[in-house]
Parts: C-alpha cells; structure tokens; sequence
C-alpha cells in the first residue's frame, strides 16, 4: 500500500478564511521612529524650500550694510552675516538650490543607471560586457574633476545662475549612475533566472513585458533605497562643489556656498553661527535621507514581514 | 485501522493494480487504444499514429546538451523519445540530475534544445518562430516545482492569474477577465478573496494552487507537472494531486508529470516513463512497470520505496553510490557501472530501447512495455516482495 504515505491526517491548505492583509508599506514605515522623523524633517524641508519666497523674511540677497554680523534678533532670526543679509532667509533658499540640484542629479541617475542596468542585466553576453566596461570607466571618474573641467571648458564667471547650476548637474549626473547600473544589472542578473520569470516565459510573455511586469516591480525598492541614501552623496557634493566655487555663483546661496563664503571670511573663531549653521542643516538632511533610506529597506521588503 | 481512516481519498482498490487507467477507459474512447509503439522513425510515427488524432505529443530524439567550455559537454537530456495522448498522465521518474525538468523545459522551449524533434498535435515546434511559440504556449503548460519561486512577489493572485489572459488578449474587457480568474480560483479551491492578496500571504499547498489556476486559466491540452507536490508539506501533497486528478477527470488534460516519488507516480500515472543519465530506460503502462520491472535500475529504484512493514527491513541500500556525470556517460549501457548483472556486452553496445518479450506465452511482444537493456527478456523473474534480494551494489 504505497499510497498510505501521501495520506497523513491533513488539515485543509485551503480554508474559507484569510488572515487579514499585511500592514503595509506606510505603516511599516511609520513604525520605525527614526524614519518617520526622518520622513518628516525632509517633508518639512522641502516644503520650507518650495515656499521660500513667502517664509523667508528677507530676500537671499538683500543687504543691510548697517546691520553686518548681527547676533540673533526678532527682526533677524538667525542673526546676519558681513553684509547683513538675513541668514535664516539664505538658509531656505540654500535649501532650494541643494534640492533641486539634488533631484535633478537623482533624476539623471536612476534613468542612466536604470537603463544601463536593465539592457545589461537581463540581455548579457557581449552586451552586458560592453556597457559594464563603460560603467567601470565612469566609475573610475572623479566627480569633482568632471565638474571642475566643465567649468574650465564653459566658464562659470559669466555663467547665469541657471547655467552654472546646469553644469553642476551634468556633472554630478554623467559620474553618479555607475553605482545604480551595477545594482540594477547584479538584481537583473538574480531576477531574471528567479522561475517566476520562467514562468512567465512559459505563459508566452514577451521580454518587454517580462521586464516591464516582473522584473522592474522587483527593482523599486532597492532602487528607491539606493537613490535615496545617494542624495545625501549628491547633497554633500553639490556643497563639495560650491565650497569650491564651482557649483552656484554669488549672490545665490547654497549651503556649501555659505560655509565657504564664511571660512573665506575668517568667521569661523568670531562668528561660528555662519559656518554652524549651514552645516548643521546639511548634516541633518544628510542623516535624515540615510535613516529614510534604512527605513524603507526594511518597510519594502514584503516577505520580511510575511505570516508563516 | 487509522490507516483506513485517513485514507478515504487515496484507499487503493483490493487489487492494488488498475486506477485511474480503469477509469479512464470506462469514461471514454481515448484511453483504450493500445498504447504508443515508439517509432523506428520519425516519418511512420507521424503516420501510424498522428492521423488518428489521439496522439497530443511526442518527442523524438531530443538532445539537450550544454557546453562547458574545454570540449566539455553536460548531456542533460541525451536522445529522449517518448508520446503523450490527449487525456492521458505520464509519469516521468529518475534520481535528480537525470534531466527529467530538463527534458519538460526543453518541450516548452524554455530550455532550447540541442536536436531532435518535439511535434504537437502533429505540429512540429522546433523549429517555429518566437510568435507562434506564443500561440502554441497557451496548449501547454507548466506547473513549477517551487510555488514560493514561481509566482511573482510583486503581483497580488488575481494579476497573477489574470497575466496569461492579458497575453493572450484573451477576454476583450477587465469584467469577462475577472469572472474567469474567479471561475479559476474556485476550480482549484480558493476562496475568491484571494484575488487581491499577494502570494507571499498563502500556504505552500494555496500557491502551488495558484500555480495550477494560472497553467489552467489558457485551457491547455497539455501540463507539465515538474514536481508540482515536492516542496510541499506532506500533508497537504494528497489535496494537491487530488486536484490535478479531479481536473484532469474533468476537462480531460494530458499531463507530463515529473517526479522523484515512485509511489505517488505509481497512484497519478497511466504510463510511466523510467529516466537514467539523460535517458529513458524503461517505459510501460503504471500497472506493467511497478509489476513487471525490466531493467536493473527500474528494479532497483522499486527496492528503495520504503515499505511500511518492520519485517520486511531491509539491511542494505539498494543503490548505492552516484550515478555517473552527464560530462563523461559510461561507453555501451549507461547503467552498467552501478548495475549487477552487467557483462562484457553492456560496455560495448547501447541498448536499445525495444519491446519487451512476454514471459510464459512463447515469444509474443508486450509492445507498450519497452527496456533498453540487453538482459530485458532475461532477467530473473521479479518478486516484488523480495525485493531486498536484488540489492544492487555500487
């Protein structure tokens, strides 16, 4: 009776009920303290930044040469600097210059990285082998270098505000996707032998649909994860950058702008507060993205939290 | 007496032997016909057999080679001929590594093979474009070994199973699309709340069922069952196979089902197909192989199914050692290094796989059953329950 094995007391595996659904994403991410603080300083970050115009109290370059250097006051919440502009006002708007920077470097990156990572990834061979070695080339290129060489090549000093930004961009894009494309191609790699990716070939989906329904549904997370630790790279260089005077000219501030303008100007022993402060906002946004970007890992992974 | 009660479902008859073969040929015509005589060649099998319209599919000399680089060459699946009618279950058994997945992806081409022929419905599929390899998919299907790899995490059960319909532009709008996968879910047993919840949130047995809601969502003619209760809890394999069995009852699939377990294939099976090395060395009707075995690796697999009776323990594992790598297959028979009853002729000459001669009655051919082994006719008569006696050493 050989059948007897198959036949073990067996409750039913299809009951008429389900467990209820999994907490999702949100809630697992609100769930972890750091990152809901997190999440919460940079939606309040970027909120200050788009409305600027209306928060500021002052304008970024409007001076009062009779009020320089001034400890904090009702009028100047955040004191002056040399010229008397308001630091509280060139903090916000420095904050719309890192953002937009920052997004418009993560944009280039992740359609570079994506792209590179996918048509490698999933296709291989000689064509993986190519654009890997075209991504090992990038990858081995300074940044800073690039940067300083575009300026040297399009000149910065006649540069409109738009324009130097523009080459802090291009920059900080062309040498930023190198890291994205290899994670993407290393998950390609993984999901494309994963056999749900069989079976879909086996149902008759094509490689496009493939890519599009199975493959990149997989990728947001760690995509979204990587991008978001690396704006906090993207931050820091932009700041790199205009400490060097290479990103956005005077007046406009940044906040490496502002640490910079305010070390050139001996403040750091009389006036810490200029060099303290745009710091301590860069540092916190800075930690805010990386502890986001934690939070989110663990909040996307589904089968981290799964019954069973 | 527990045995009889949990064994409502799977209670084998009095005479352990005629199952679902019985009943397959009590239902319909299909089943009677005598069984499939393996062609000499590719031209009279499409002939004798392709043009009573029985015949689903039948795979000639398939070849799945892969290369190593060095001049090495892993014969996975090395000249596999077998045939499936419509309605029918063959099951495909052997020790891992012996190519039966390979030999199941191979016929969908998810795997392309290195040569020989795969002809559905007397249509050959080599060599046709990836367009109307599109159109053929949805006439076969697959089941997956692993239901936690083989449905996508992203995608909730109801995209799931709704995906092959959307390839195949099946239903013109997202209602008609809805009411089918609700219809397919209740066929394999899952309530339709399911619809909207992601596989990771379901047991083991509840995905492979959506597994098969998917593989059936197409109407195929044909599954291919690659270990489909394997992974699971044993508890639950029983529901699973009733399933496929109450399906196949219903709509009349054929089904390929691959397999390791030679007493769950014995319960499932019309046909069973032995595989060795990448190829298959004995084929029978069920009842024929497990009471009849031909071929020293069909017996010495049969001596290793454990048997629920202490007094019958055997001391000594009945095969014992690995089978050979598929980079470097022994010269002549295949089996002969692990066999006990090879001699010089075994390393000089391929056997063939050939009818067996009928023991008793004279000479007569017992065509269904094949063996590929020069001693086939010779053997000493097998004994099931002395099957310790065979024991067959490295």
């Amino acid at each position: 009776m050989p059948e007897a094995e198959l036949t073990a007391l067996a409750p039913s595996d299809a009951p008429a009920e389900l467990t209820p659904p999994a907490p999702g994403v949100w809630r697992r991410l609100l769930a972890n303290p750091l990152a809901a603080a997190s999440l919460l300083l940079l939606l309040l970050l970027v909120l200050l930044a788009v409305f600027a115009p209306v928060v500021a109290p002052h304008g970024f370059a409007e001076q009062k040469l009779e009020r320089q250097l001034e400890n904090p006051s009702g009028t100047f919440p955040l004191g002056t600097d040399e010229l008397g502009r308001d630091t509280l006002s060139r903090l916000l708007y420095g904050a719309r210059i890192s953002l937009s920077v920052a997004v418009a470097v993560e944009a280039c990156v992740v359609t570079i990285g994506l792209l590179v990572g996918l048509i490698a990834g999933f296709f291989g061979g000689a064509v993986d082998a190519a654009l890997m070695r075209v991504t090992d080339v990038m990858l081995a290129f300074p940044d800073v270098l690039l940067a300083i060489l575009l300026v040297g090549i399009f000149g910065t000093a006649t540069a409109s505000p738009a324009a130097s930004l523009l080459l802090v961009v291009v920059a900080l894009g062309v040498t930023g996707w190198p890291p994205l494309a290899r994670l993407v191609r290393g998950q390609v790699l993984g999901l494309r032998k994963r056999e749900f990716v069989e079976a879909a070939r086996s149902l008759g989906a094509t490689n496009g649909r493939i890519l599009r329904r199975h493959i990149l549904p997989n990728l947001l997370s760690p995509i979204l994860v990587a991008v978001t630790v690396d704006t906090a790279g993207v931050i820091l260089a932009e700041a790199t950058l205009s400490f060097l005077g290479i990103g956005v000219q005077r007046p406009y501030p940044s906040w490496g702008r502002m640490i910079s303008d305010a070390l050139a100007e001996n403040h750091l022993r009389s006036e810490p507060r200029l060099i303290l402060l745009p710091s301590l906002a860069l540092s916190l946004t800075v930690l805010a993205l990386n502890f986001l970007g934690d939070g989110l890992r663990d909040a996307l992974d589904p089968r981290a939290h799964a019954k069973r | 007496m527990w045995c009889a009660a949990i064994c409502i479902r799977f209670a084998p008859p009095p005479n352990p032997l005629p199952t679902l073969w019985e009943k397959g040929s009590q239902k319909g015509n299909l089943n009677r016909l005598p069984h499939p005589i393996l062609p000499p060649s590719p031209t009279a099998w499409g002939k004798g057999i392709g043009g009573r319209g029985l015949m689903l599919l039948s795979v000639e000399d398939l070849h799945v080679h892969f290369p190593l680089g060095h001049g090495q060459v892993v014969r996975a699946v090395d000249g596999v001929t077998f045939a499936i009618e419509r309605g029918e279950t063959l099951g495909l058994v052997g020790e891992s590594g012996c190519g039966k997945s390979t030999t199941g992806r191979a016929i969908l081409r998810l795997i392309p093979p290195t040569s020989g022929r795969v002809v559905f419905e007397g249509q050959e599929i080599s060599g046709v474009s990836p367009s109307d390899m599109r159109t053929l998919r949805r006439r076969m299907q697959m089941v997956f070994q692993d239901p936690f790899a083989s449905l996508s995490p992203r995608m909730t059960v109801g995209q799931i199973v709704a995906e092959p319909l959307e390839i195949h532009r099946l239903h013109a709008n997202r209602r008609g699309r809805e009411e089918r996968v609700g219809a397919l879910l209740e066929s394999v047993g899952l309530p339709q709340a399911a619809v909207r919840r992601f596989a990771h949130e379901f047991s083991g047995g509840q995905r492979q069922r959506i597994g098969i809601a998917r593989a059936l969502a197409l109407d195929p003619d044909l599954i291919i069952l690659d270990e489909p209760v394997s992974a699971l809890d044993i508890s639950v394999r029983a529901q699973v196979v009733n399933l496929l069995q109450d399906i196949q009852e219903r709509s009349g699939i054929a089904y390929l089902f691959i397999g390791h377990d030679l007493s769950l294939i014995r319960h499932v099976a019309h046909r069973v197909a032995v595989m060795y090395l990448g190829r298959i060395v004995e084929i029978a009707p069920a009842h024929d192989l497990y009471t009849d075995p031909r071929h020293p690796y069909t017996r010495s697999l049969l001596a290793a199914v454990p048997v629920p009776d202490p007094a019958r323990r055997r001391e000594r594992a009945p095969l014992e050692g690995d089978p050979p790598s598929p980079i470097d297959i022994p010269s002549g028979c295949r089996f002969r290094t692990r066999c006990p009853f090879a001699q010089e002729i075994c390393a000089r000459d391929d056997p063939p796989l050939l009818p067996i001669e009928v023991t008793g009655g004279g000479a007569a051919a017992r065509p269904s059953h094949r063996a590929a082994c020069h001693f086939a006719n010779t053997l000493p008569v097998w004994d099931a329950s002395k099957a310790a006696d065979t024991v067959i050493k490295p």
